[in-house]
């Protein structure tokens, strides 16, 4: 076997070291220490979607447990007259497909890429591997369940609870960014199957806002103008 | 470079309905696919994106906080 020259060695030490710094910004891996992360990093494999993208397909078998490295996954359900609804939108750090793994059975949802996007993946085969020698990561998938599961009682109280322009005022709130736009950016579509409502009403919603003084809309922007109003339409504490 | 509705080609199947829809002539037909034509006219009502059926246009909006807007 040919040895690597010095040049050689480097590139795959500093591909090793960037994987590692991507691995501890995931909160999965928080607290384990570089031999720790070591040992799985090398467990993991890289995919890279284009836009539109599905990933996983709600009902095939669950397979991998994935984390976003770079961009924004969606992950939704599809009613059977193709009716959307939106249950997360997965940013870098975070994961998904995890309750579908580690339930043992099907993809509960589906997951599409909302641009280009990396993802690290694990196969549940590696991952059961992976929690019987590191308890610290069991700990760090509890809380990550803990708050998947709050989340989503927060969304089955709004789709209960809240009229479609209090919805739409959250999720303003929730994917707003500074004025340079950092933050994804949503249609009017996407913004309809957050809120369990349809797109008509989204245009309907915001013009009210716009109305009561909460929002500006320009051309391709909402500007939200009055914070503090839209959260109290939003019915969001402080 | 001005802000345009985003086309996905794969997903264009040649319809013309958003061509019909667009008021600032914003849309093109090139080779039997959208293709987008920079515009200060377009004034992002998003009718095109409304009326394909294929998810091909998307009028993306950015969600902002104006400064001492809190």
């Amino acid at each position: 076997m040919p040895l690597l020259n010095s040049k050689e060695a480097d590139i795959i030490l500093d591909d090793m070291a960037v994987q590692i710094e991507l691995l501890k910004s995931i909160s999965y891996f928080s607290g384990l220490s570089l031999a720790e992360l070591d040992s799985i990093r090398k467990l993991i494999f890289e995919k890279t979607v284009a836009r539109g993208e599905i990933i996983l397909f709600e009902g095939e078998p669950a397979k991998a447990l994935y984390f976003v490295v770079s961009g924004v996954v969606k992950v939704f359900k599809t009613s059977a007259d193709g009716k959307e609804q939106i249950l997360y939108l997965i940013r870098p750090g975070e994961s998904f497909n995890d309750v579908s793994v580690f339930g043992g059975g099907l993809n509960l949802a589906s997951a599409e890429a909302m641009g280009p996007v990396v993802l690290y993946g694990i196969e549940k085969s590696d991952l059961e591997v992976v929690l019987r020698d590191y308890p610290q990561l069991a700990r760090n998938l509890i809380q990550v369940i803990s708050q998947r599961v709050a989340h989503l009682v927060s969304l089955v109280e709004d789709l209960s609870f809240r009229h479609v322009t209090s919805r739409v005022a959250k999720i303003l709130l929730e994917y707003a960014g500074d004025q340079n736009g950092s933050r994804q950016r949503l249609t009017q579509q996407e913004m309809a199957a957050m809120a369990g409502t349809v797109r008509e009403m989204i245009g309907r919603s915001l013009k009210a806002l716009e109305e009561e003084g909460t929002v500006r809309l320009e051309r391709h922007r909402i500007v939200i103008t009055d914070k503090e109003a839209l959260r109290e339409m939003a019915g969001v504490a402080d | 470079m001005i802000e345009m509705p985003v086309i996905e080609q794969e997903k264009c199947n040649g319809c013309g309905l958003c061509i019909n829809v667009c008021s600032c002539k914003a849309l093109v037909l090139v080779d039997n696919v959208i293709t987008v034509i920079e515009t200060e006219e377009c004034h992002w009502c998003t009718l095109c994106e409304a009326v394909c059926h294929t998810g091909a246009i998307s009028c993306l909006f950015e969600i902002v906080i104006e400064e001492n807007g809190g």
